[in-house]
């Protein structure tokens, strides 16, 4: 199930920040590969540089130094329009909170990105119907996003992010907001994705969190600190 | 992205916040109104004016006496006679003028059984009325023979009859005092309205050879209106009377020419350029609250980028180029400007609807307008949303998902 060639490749990956006169470095040379079906959690303290991973694997930001290849493409210097394009293709977005836009239904929701990345208009509802379906929300369609609880909210953006069918999952803290059984609940949706054979990718602080994933990455101080295969499938229990 | 979609998402935006949408489009619904109000009045008045100047006929020709030179006050002459008028009014000599009539003018009190009324009185030659299309109420108008018999005998407008006689009076054969002479009412004008700048209702007609040998002491006539038999040879035939009464004034160089001819042409003309330059003076001013309107919209979009930072940061996130978000916020403030303006042109039209019933002007609606006022309120949404609509482009993905 897990492929030879990495979709994801970092190669001492450096990023700096320069705040004022001093320069403070937030990646100090990070390299690691995800293949193809892989369950990433990646793990640290505040400060460790998760963050800031989290945005250069998600095409947010450009590394100060060091590759990137995404899907046996160079991406470490695209352009803001280049990288726009890449998130749009290759890359869904889980976010902690703010994840669907207000006033706006959950279909519009779930049919945005495929607005940017011209998917023909008479495909649109259908295919958004579809990932809605993944995460039983169908019903939920033409509800505004405000209207819907926060659990329904992480798996309508769940479903928006398979509906570019990309290279992988980004969740950034997706259980950050929620109670402990949705919490749950939505890392449960991520495992049944990824045993259908999805790339994901979870960045979390929490340790039971991280728990779902089949490979957990520590970060502190802006290095890779450890990076093992997980033992203990809670999906096992 | 499909442009159905984007203006959907605007409206979706702009609904969310109705009393701040509301507000913001205020500025541009009174600048769009009042534009189409000033335009719609000041066609209405101007249209008033061509109707009125054009039923004394496109083949009327005025001949005033003095050299006549743009920009100058008229200068005070008395080169025009009397006996020009009846060399003019020679058939055998001019086959292509119609009704000649001379045309002197004062202002007298006007006297009778102890009533008085200030009037203007107009002595005038028979052809006259058929020149100007008066149409007599009661009695005759002034003859051929009163005229060259010099004869005391007056016509009254309705509006000087009422005054001195009262209304639904019958007057024909009474006597009226001007300026201690007395004249004989052998007839009443039908009520005709204000042309211009007089009024026919408030005049006393005497014959010309009247007013000038009594009121006046002078042979010299004060214009001369002549009629075209050809409405399309108005030109023509206006050469023509400048040749001829060269030819009687024993000018040779025509820059020298004691008169003027002038037909009703280039008095609409003159009309027109005023009541067109005032338009556009009122006009320009309204545009000025457009301007404000839009200073307003710019503040209000700049404000809208700063709430939804985290949005546009989302948008990024999947997708969203600089473009798009371009877009996104150009056509918000263009859907917010474009409703304003179709606001203010039913707002502007249902005014200057109103307004023209209680004015003496009718209800003149160009489309031209209303293209110009939707134009135009599409340009301030653009103009005054580029700006905004730029500076949500440029946020980086990070910086908007990360603001707080």
């Amino acid at each position: 199930m897990i492929d030879k060639k990495p979709i994801i490749s970092l190669r001492n990956i450096t990023k700096s920040y320069i705040t004022g006169s001093a320069e403070c470095q937030a990646l100090k040379g990070i390299s690691l590969e995800v293949y193809k079906g892989e369950f990433v959690a990646i793990m640290g303290p505040s400060g460790s540089g998760k963050s800031t991973t989290m945005h250069i694997i998600g095409a947010l930001d450009t590394p100060t130094s060091g590759t990137y290849t995404l899907n046996n493409k160079n991406i470490s210097a695209y352009s803001e329009d280049q990288l726009a394009e890449i998130r749009n293709q290759e890359i869904g977005f889980v976010f902690q909170a703010f994840n669907l836009l207000p006033r706006t239904t959950v279909l519009d929701n779930v049919i945005r990105p495929m607005m940017y990345g011209r998917v023909p208009q008479n495909e649109q509802t259908e295919r958004a119907f579809e990932c809605l379906r993944l995460v039983h929300l169908e019903d939920k369609a033409s509800n505004l996003s405000n209207h819907i609880s926060g659990g329904q909210i992480q798996r309508v953006a769940i479903a928006r992010a398979i509906v570019m069918d990309p290279s992988m999952i980004l969740a950034d803290e997706p259980t950050g907001n929620l109670d402990s059984k949705t919490s749950h609940e939505i890392m449960t949706f991520l495992q049944d994705l990824n045993k259908k054979g999805r790339t994901i990718i979870v960045i979390t602080h929490e340790s039971d969190i991280a728990a779902f994933a089949n490979r957990i990455i520590l970060l502190k101080d802006g290095l890779i600190i450890s990076d093992k295969e997980n033992n203990r499938f809670i999906a096992k229990k | 992205m499909n442009y159905v979609q984007i203006i959907r998402s605007a409206i979706r935006a702009l609904r969310g916040n109705i009393l701040r949408t509301i507000l913001t489009m205020l500025g541009i619904i009174i600048g769009i109104a009042s534009v189409i109000l000033i335009i719609s009045l000041g066609q209405g008045a101007s249209s008033s004016i061509t109707s009125q100047v054009s039923s004394l006929g496109a083949n009327l020709i005025f001949i005033v006496p003095g050299k006549q030179i743009p920009g100058r006050p008229p200068s005070a002459s008395n080169s025009l006679k009397y006996a020009d008028m009846l060399a003019l009014a020679d058939k055998t000599r001019m086959p292509d003028l119609g009704d000649v009539s001379a045309q002197v003018t004062t202002q007298a009190e006007v006297v009778t059984n102890g009533q008085n009324k200030n009037a203007s009185i107009l002595g005038i030659s028979a052809t006259y009325a058929n020149i100007n299309s008066l149409e007599m109420n009661q009695g005759e108008f002034i003859s051929p023979e009163d005229e060259s018999g010099y004869s005391r005998v007056a016509v009254l407008g309705p509006d000087v009859v009422a005054d001195l006689f009262g209304e639904d009076a019958h007057p024909i054969g009474e006597t009226i005092t001007i300026k201690s002479r007395s004249f004989r009412i052998i007839g009443v004008t039908k009520a005709k309205g204000s042309v211009g700048f007089t009024n026919p209702d408030e005049t006393v007609y005497v014959p010309a050879t009247t007013a000038m040998k009594v009121f006046l002491g002078q042979d010299s006539v004060q214009a001369i209106l002549a009629q075209a038999t050809d409405a399309k040879k108005v030109d023509e035939t206006q050469e023509q009377i400048i040749a001829f009464l060269l030819d009687q004034h024993k000018i040779t160089d025509p820059v020298l020419a004691d008169f003027t001819v002038r037909n009703s042409k280039d008095a609409l003309s003159i009309v027109n350029n005023v009541t067109g330059l005032l338009t556009g003076m009122l006009a320009g001013i309204a545009a000025i609250s457009l301007v404000v309107g839009g200073i307003g919209i710019m503040n209000i979009m700049l404000v809208t980028v700063t709430e939804r930072t985290k949005e546009i940061g989302l948008l990024k996130a999947i997708g969203a180029k600089r473009k798009d978000i371009l877009m996104q916020f150009l056509i918000e403030s263009i859907v917010l400007t474009v409703s304003g303006g179709i606001v203010g042109i039913i707002l502007g039209i249902s005014l200057s609807f109103l307004a023209t019933r209680f004015l003496p002007i009718p209800f003149v609606l160009q489309p031209s307008a209303i293209l110009l006022a939707v134009g135009v309120s599409t340009i301030v949404g653009v103009v005054f949303g580029i700006y905004p609509a730029r500076r949500a482009a440029k946020l980086s993905p990070i910086d908007a998902l990360r603001y707080e």
